[in-house]
């Protein structure tokens, strides 16, 4: 059921929230020294309320002055998110070319995406939303969790290109019920979390235009997978929080791609994430193993 | 009471620098006192900058210098860069004057030994051809005989090196904006925390820098970028300013530098390795060659002060006449090192010793450089990245510096490409550091290279003598060896590998 995919998406953003949380204290408590001159952050935060971006002012200034703190665990390429910044640039060369390839566009442009309407579903902070709408793209990101909203926000009004990114505490579900619709859909490590993916990618297909592309990357349900992402990232190199991914709810390449062509989808291209230990970066290859990202466009209904 | 209030202008900066970089903005000096004063100054750069506009920049290179022009040339051919708005912070009058070079002008005393590596990199961004138009003849071949190569490299001057440069980002439709003042102070936004504060305290800026370094000028003017790089040399400021760790040494050495002019033209580059350290000679044209030579620091203090006459008899006799015989053809006995440069000479033991040139005339200042090795421990942070001597000075020993500067500028500028066409933050840290990885490895590499042959030729006592000869002749008599100094050299090889 959608709602359960909510929840569960919910779920996974408030496991990465607390973890950030019991950074924040402490980054807090640094801030304070080091700033002990300047006005407190709640002043601060008071000025940053004119700003029509910024959050409604029923909430807290202290509320909000934990959402920047958190804002800076989403972006601290250090932090809890690490492992997705390493991986942003291995994904965005993959949506790069082939969405410079589907929609014809010149890929030697510094913003090859102009003009295109590009959603990203489960944005978090704003990692994959930022880059698409520096490459051009008219970027609408949505995320279940407000405050994932809300940081997202605040880090996109600080660059004139990525302030025009629409973020949207909102669902992939609801979006279809208002009949939105876009040039592609972007789902990036979400529908491991979610509990009925037909349903979601259902709702996905909806989002995407006749003509438009749809691109999907998680984790594969193998025996690698469980090593690595599981026993490894979360119990040995504590990159993600213990009880980020369950097993079970993988899919494999194969599973995705069935469900995606019952939606009316058709995965065109495939092709996996590979990590370096030694130079600590991930390339794009052909194994699909462990990570791998989807790029599928719609079955053309000729009836 | 002029002298005194130019004096409290200065004590106000320095009070400035510590207090701007350590808190962000809560010292907020009135912008419009300041530029009044510095007027006297430094009224022909106000004319051209306004001081008050506060200017948004992509890139805001500090030091434009060869390396920190490098990477304006590279990043000006690249589709994906050539639309980044570029400042470069220099107070150097070379950069915004249209100088020109002549043909008579005396040469340069600075010059460098480019590397095929580096002429490559200057041919991608259109700059050799410049060098070629200003100096006609400035460059010679070295002895190449020894590597499977055409020619080592050349020795250019830099002055040609670098306005071939400026000519180039002239030429292209390159948006760069050169500031003729210095660094003061810089602010980088760590966090929004810190954003938030930045623009209770400044109200004139927009939301929109928070994203970006605030760069404070010598003028009391200020510009934004979204990356600082720290192209200024051995001491630079960026690093002092970012707070980069360095790790190195003084070597207690001191070079001087000088061109010469003889009465033949030369073609070859020489150098030979004396008890006191070594000497080179790198012909740059016509009938003249630089000299390049190591020494101790009185030694050095004491030829920069005798007279012209006295000195070239020690240059000759440095270079030729003293210090032993020559080479004939067997070396053994001998501590004369015509080192990789001259490698013809001691490889045939049938072929005939060339003589270096006699030295007739000195043709420019004598400069005194004191020689020291310092490493960045990190080239990249948040917003900012170091290149050229600002990441690694070393021991000018084969003109090896300015190389690596290039091989950094190349590298970078790639990085930075590589990083617009995924939409990243040219400022982010994970981008930056590609470009760390890429060029640390090399650089320490080439450190380590020219460290040993520092430590295995210049050393002055007893044991060392001894080791330095058999380091000396262990050089001359494997050719595996040789060549891959020679190759690591001529910056085609990663990794110098000796065995």
């Amino acid at each position: 059921m959608a709602f359960n995919a909510t929840i569960n998406a919910i779920l996974r953003h408030c496991r990465f929230l607390n973890s950030a949380n019991s950074t924040l204290h402490l980054t807090n408590n640094t801030r304070c020294f080091s700033h002990a001159s300047s006005p407190s952050p709640s002043q601060s935060f008071k000025a940053n309320d004119k700003d029509p971006h910024s959050a409604p002012s029923s909430l807290k200034d202290n509320e909000l002055a934990k959402f920047a703190a958190i804002s800076d665990t989403w972006w601290d390429s250090e932090g809890p998110f690490k492992p997705l910044h390493l991986m942003n640039p291995t994904r965005l060369a993959f949506i790069r070319s082939t969405l410079c390839r589907h929609f014809k566009r010149d890929p030697y442009s510094t913003r090859p995406f102009e003009g295109l309407k590009i959603v990203d579903v489960g944005c978090g902070g704003g990692i994959l939303s930022e880059p698409l709408a520096r490459l051009g793209a008219t970027v609408t990101g949505v995320d279940a969790v407000e405050k994932n909203i809300k940081i997202a926000q605040l880090h996109a009004d600080l660059d004139p290109t990525t302030s025009t990114i629409e973020y949207c505490c909102t669902t992939a579900e609801k979006l279809v019920e208002e009949g939105r619709t876009f040039d592609a859909v972007m789902a990036l490590e979400v529908i491991e979390h979610v509990a009925n993916p037909e349903e979601f990618c259902k709702s996905l297909a909806a989002l995407t235009n006749p003509d438009g592309a749809t691109v999907i990357s998680t984790i594969n349900r193998s025996m690698r997978a469980y090593a690595t992402a599981i026993v490894a990232a979360e119990y040995i190199l504590h990159w993600l929080p213990k009880g980020t991914h369950q097993w079970s709810t993988f899919l494999t390449p194969e599973e995705l791609a069935m469900i995606l062509h019952r939606t009316g989808i058709n995965v065109e291209e495939m092709a996996g994430f590979v990590y370096n230990p030694l130079t600590g970066r991930w390339l794009l290859s052909d194994d699909i193993s462990v990570n791998f990202i989807a790029f599928a466009t719609k079955i053309q209904n000729t009836i | 009471m002029n002298r005194l209030v130019k004096k409290t202008v200065s004590n106000l900066f320095a009070l400035k620098i510590p207090s701007r970089s350590i808190c962000t903005g809560a010292v907020n000096v009135p912008a419009s006192t300041v530029p009044e004063i510095l007027n006297e100054n430094e009224k022909k750069e106000n004319n051209t900058i306004s001081s008050n506009s506060v200017q948004q920049y992509d890139i805001a290179i500090v030091g434009g210098g060869m390396v920190g022009m490098a990477l304006a040339s590279f990043l000006a051919i690249m589709p994906m860069t050539k639309q980044l708005s570029v400042a470069t912070i220099d107070s150097n009058p070379a950069l915004s004057g249209s100088m020109s070079i002549k043909k008579e002008d005396p040469p340069d005393p600075r010059v460098s030994t480019v590397t095929p590596a580096t002429i490559s990199f200057l041919q991608d961004a259109g700059a050799w051809k410049y060098v070629w138009d200003y100096t006609g003849l400035g460059y010679a071949r070295y002895n190449a005989r020894d590597v499977n190569k055409d020619f080592l490299g050349c020795v250019a001057e830099n002055k040609v090196l670098h306005s071939a440069l400026l000519s180039c980002i002239k030429d292209s439709d390159f948006k760069n904006t050169i500031y003729p003042l210095r660094l003061n102070s810089m602010t980088l936004n760590r966090s929004s925390m810190s954003v938030v504060e930045e623009n209770m305290s400044s109200r004139e800026s927009s939301p929109a820098q928070g994203q970006c370094a605030k760069l404070q000028l010598s003028d009391g003017s200020s510009i934004y970028a979204k990356l600082v790089v720290g192209a200024d040399g051995g001491k630079s400021r960026v690093r002092e300013l970012a707070g980069f760790k360095t790790t190195g040494w003084n070597y207690s050495q001191n070079a001087i530098i000088c061109t010469v002019e003889h009465p033949s033209e030369n073609r070859c580059a020489w150098q030979r390795f004396l008890p006191t350290g070594p000497i080179a000679l790198l012909p740059i044209g016509d009938n003249f060659s630089n000299i390049v030579w190591t020494m101790s620091p009185t030694e050095s203090n004491q030829r920069k002060s005798i007279t012209e006459e006295e000195f070239l008899k020690d240059v000759n006799s440095a270079l030729d006449y003293g210090y032993g015989s020559r080479p004939t053809s067997s070396l053994s006995g001998t501590r004369d090192v015509f080192s990789w440069f001259k490698m013809g000479t001691t490889v045939s033991a049938n072929e005939s010793f060339e003589i270096p040139p006699k030295i007739t005339k000195l043709a420019s200042q004598r400069m005194v450089f004191p020689l020291s090795l310092r490493h960045a421990n990190s080239y990249a942070s948040k917003r900012v990245v170091l290149i050229g001597d600002a990441a690694h000075t070393v021991h000018p020993l084969a003109g090896q510096g300015v190389n690596l500067g290039f091989g950094d500028a190349y590298s970078l500028s790639r990085v930075i490409a590589e990083g617009i066409a995924l939409g990243t933050d040219i400022g982010e840290v994970n981008l930056l550091k590609k470009y760390e990885a890429e060029r640390k490895p090399a650089n320490i590499a080439m450190m380590a290279v020219l460290e040993s042959f520092q430590k295995a030729y210049s050393v002055d006592f007893g044991p060392f003598n001894i080791l330095r000869a058999a380091a000396f002749h262990g050089a001359n008599y494997i050719p595996p060896l040789k060549r891959s100094i020679i190759s690591y050299a001529s910056g085609e090889q990663n990794f110098p590998i000796f065995l």
